[in-house]
């Protein structure tokens, strides 16, 4: 028992080592650049297709790369496989901050980012551009997708737009009766939901703080959730600790917010969209969803090549494979989102799915504000005097205290 | 004769005429364990929490500072949280410590042999089961419409800072049960009766002449739990509910923020804190037998 313990506690100094050793080997190998947010690294951009290395080791969010083991009809890992002769190797990453760390070992050729660590992983040198010739079906991928300020640089193309989804405003229609059309429902100190309310567990939920502010408290001046100077972030942060006192708990593992809601500890709250179709699904509880008056935030995700990638035609093989019409509206259709493909829409076995998920809608997607990365200088070019992530995660930390 | 056993023959001449080489060849093992892994990793952490990073791609920059400590120290956030899972620790430990005994004592000095081994098993059962299961089965079990619920007629215990202590304390109690149930078990029984011969009483005799046989097998026990708990971020997560402790901001710092430098600096203060403690324990004069 002592052994165990002890070997216990020697295993987790271990990791924290090793966890502290790689932090200095890829530190080493990237250029001492010191990117100001004006121009990122020089990184060559693959000119020409060659033959695929036979290998692909990818990161992913759970659900974007499934090989049939979770559900045995969902598979469009092992077709690529055959078709290409890339044998593909999954790491899921559990946060957009994970994902970030992870490709800066250099270790992956790909990545699905979230706009919230494409900026981060293209001025750190750690994605290549990409070369939208060598992916044919780019072509037909929804335009408003296309050099947006969270997966381009200088009209530059950094990855290919795989699908997007908008964080919507969820509630158990047993409990909260009248259908909330505002975000203010969960900023409501007074609310008869108190101690019900739930929350998304990361610092990027400031910005629906932000985003709620900018139409209840105009004078505040915040037009972009993510460009917030010091005193925006404040008012946002003081808005957030108001909210703690109506929290119940806060979730970050979509499998705990499905159970929080089946279970009736959660009532109100954030969510996505595959979270409320489970719920429904499962038939515990019924569970609404709406994108508020206010807007929303979002995620739109890209997948993106590693500058240091070994296999960079497999990847590009896949870049091409996930946004291939029928694979698209697969993924879109398993984890929940609008695809980037227009001609997925004929793809779905739901006809009805595009609709629902206003996938070719470009009004409803200007709704959305896309997640990215706060930083100095503003992400909507307003200036240079906003808050960074880093001071994001440091306010988020003291105000859950 | 087989090769197999040929090549043994042969091994074990070369071992009788160089003892050295084996008593080397078995230490080789452990000692770069120590060494590399434990000891070389402690040693990184250290020396990276003296470095800085970029704040907007979360590369390291190698250039030494005391910053971190310096905020580390003046941050009320850190102070906070520390003192909560110091708390979380020291109540863990207690609760156990006092479970444990009675249960270790009535395990090695009452029950029949059968139920004595029935008995170590159950305890130990648990720990088969993995850390996560066990956690969302208190999750479930203190939900709020969950069998705490009903038991209780409405009185869950709900998620927050009293549900990580409980769930802590119910994960960690075998290691807690099983030094004191060996030290129980060292105490001999001819003890007992010689005390019982000189007139003392039941309680006389577990106070004056038990109780300081097994206090080296409870604080072995609360290395474990206090340790353990000192550490856990897990569990927090699952039935915390908004509480954060210190292992979420060390989280936090490495994988959200992506600080590796001030995760670093963090990680430093539990351990401090254990080997406080440690200090203070074998002030007690309890590590004396380990």
């Amino acid at each position: 028992m002592k052994f165990r313990g002890i070997k216990k506690a020697a295993s987790i100094v271990a990791v924290l080592g090793v966890a502290t050793l790689t932090a200095c080997g890829s530190s080493s190998t990237t250029n001492a650049e010191s990117p100001t947010g004006h121009n990122p690294p020089d990184v060559p951009m693959l000119q020409s297709l060659g033959k695929g290395e036979g290998e692909l080791n990818l990161i992913a969010w759970a659900g974007y790369a499934e090989d049939g083991s979770d559900d045995k009809s969902v598979d469009w890992v092992h077709p690529f496989e055959d078709q290409t002769g890339c044998k593909v190797n999954v790491k899921y990453g559990a946060t957009s901050d994970e994902m970030v760390q992870l490709m800066q070992t250099g270790q992956y050729d790909g990545v699905s980012a979230s706009g919230d660590a494409t900026l981060r992983l293209i001025y750190g040198g750690d994605v290549a551009p990409v070369n939208t010739d060598l992916v044919p079906n780019y072509k037909t991928i929804s335009d408003f997708l296309k050099d947006q300020p969270f997966n381009s640089v200088n009209g530059q193309m950094y990855g290919i737009p795989h699908g997007w989804g908008a964080n919507v405003l969820m509630w158990n229609k047993a409990v909260v009766k009248d259908a909330p059309t505002s975000w203010g429902a969960v900023f409501d100190s007074d609310s008869p939901y108190a101690g019900k309310i739930t929350a998304y567990d990361s610092p990027i939920y400031i910005a629906d703080a932000a985003l709620y502010l900018s139409k209840s408290q105009p004078d505040l001046g915040i037009t972009d959730p993510y460009s917030l100077t010091e005193k925006q972030l404040d008012a946002a942060i003081d808005l957030l600790s108001q909210q703690k006192s109506t929290i119940g708990e806060y979730w970050s593992d979509y499998t705990k917010e499905v159970q929080a809601f089946e279970a009736g500890s959660s009532v109100l709250g954030t969510s996505w969209q595959v979270i409320a179709n489970l719920i429904n699904a499962d038939k515990k509880v019924q569970v609404g969803t709406t994108i508020p008056t206010e807007g929303s935030t979002g995620w739109s995700d890209t997948w993106m090549i590693s500058s240091k990638a070994a296999h960079p035609n497999c990847m590009y093989e896949w870049m091409d494979w996930i946004t291939s019409p029928k694979v698209n509206a697969q993924v879109a259709e398993w984890f929940g989102e609008a695809p980037s493909q227009t001609l997925a829409c004929k793809e779905t076995s739901d006809p009805t799915f595009c609709d629902t998920y206003h996938a070719t809608d470009s009004a409803y997607a200007s709704q959305i504000h896309y997640w990215t990365t706060p930083q100095t200088q503003c992400v909507d070019g307003s200036g240079d005097d906003c808050t960074d992530y880093s001071e994001w995660v440091t306010k988020w930390q003291e105000m859950k205290g | 004769m087989t090769d197999a056993s040929v090549a043994s023959g042969r091994r074990g001449s070369l071992f009788a005429r160089k003892p050295w080489l084996a008593a080397i060849l078995l230490l080789i093992p452990p000692m770069a364990w120590l060494v590399l892994a434990y000891l070389g990793s402690l040693v990184a952490l250290f020396v990276s929490a003296f470095w800085s990073r970029d704040s907007f791609t979360g590369h390291v920059v190698h250039v030494y500072s005391g910053d971190n400590f310096h905020q580390l120290v003046t941050d009320s956030l850190f102070r906070t949280v520390t003192l909560r899972t110091l708390g979380i620790a020291l109540a863990v430990t207690v609760i156990d410590a006092v479970i444990a005994v009675p249960l270790a004592l009535f395990m090695a000095k009452v029950a029949s042999p059968r139920v004595r081994l029935a008995l170590v098993v159950a305890v130990t059962t648990p720990l088969w089961a993995s850390y996560l299961v066990k956690a969302y089965a208190w999750r479930g079990l203190i939900a709020p419409n969950g069998p705490m619920d009903w038991l209780t007629g409405g009185h869950a215990l709900g998620y927050g800072l009293p549900a990580v202590i409980v769930t802590l304390a119910y994960l960690w109690l075998p290691y807690m049960v099983i030094p004191v149930f060996a030290a129980f078990d060292r105490v001999p029984d001819s003890l007992f009766e010689a005390s019982t011969d000189l007139g003392a009483g039941g309680w006389t005799t577990i106070r004056r002449v038990a109780a300081p046989l097994v206090f080296p097998g409870i604080a072995a026990g609360s290395i474990f739990t206090f340790s353990l708990s000192l550490g856990d971020y897990i569990t927090v997560q699952i039935v915390g509910g908004k509480t954060q402790m210190l292992g979420n901001v060390i989280y936090g710092q490495l994988v959200t923020a992506n600080n590796q430098p001030l995760a670093a600096a963090l990680s430093v203060v539990p351990l401090v804190l254990i080997v406080l403690y440690l200090i203070a324990l074998r002030r007690t004069g309890a590590l004396d037998e380990l």
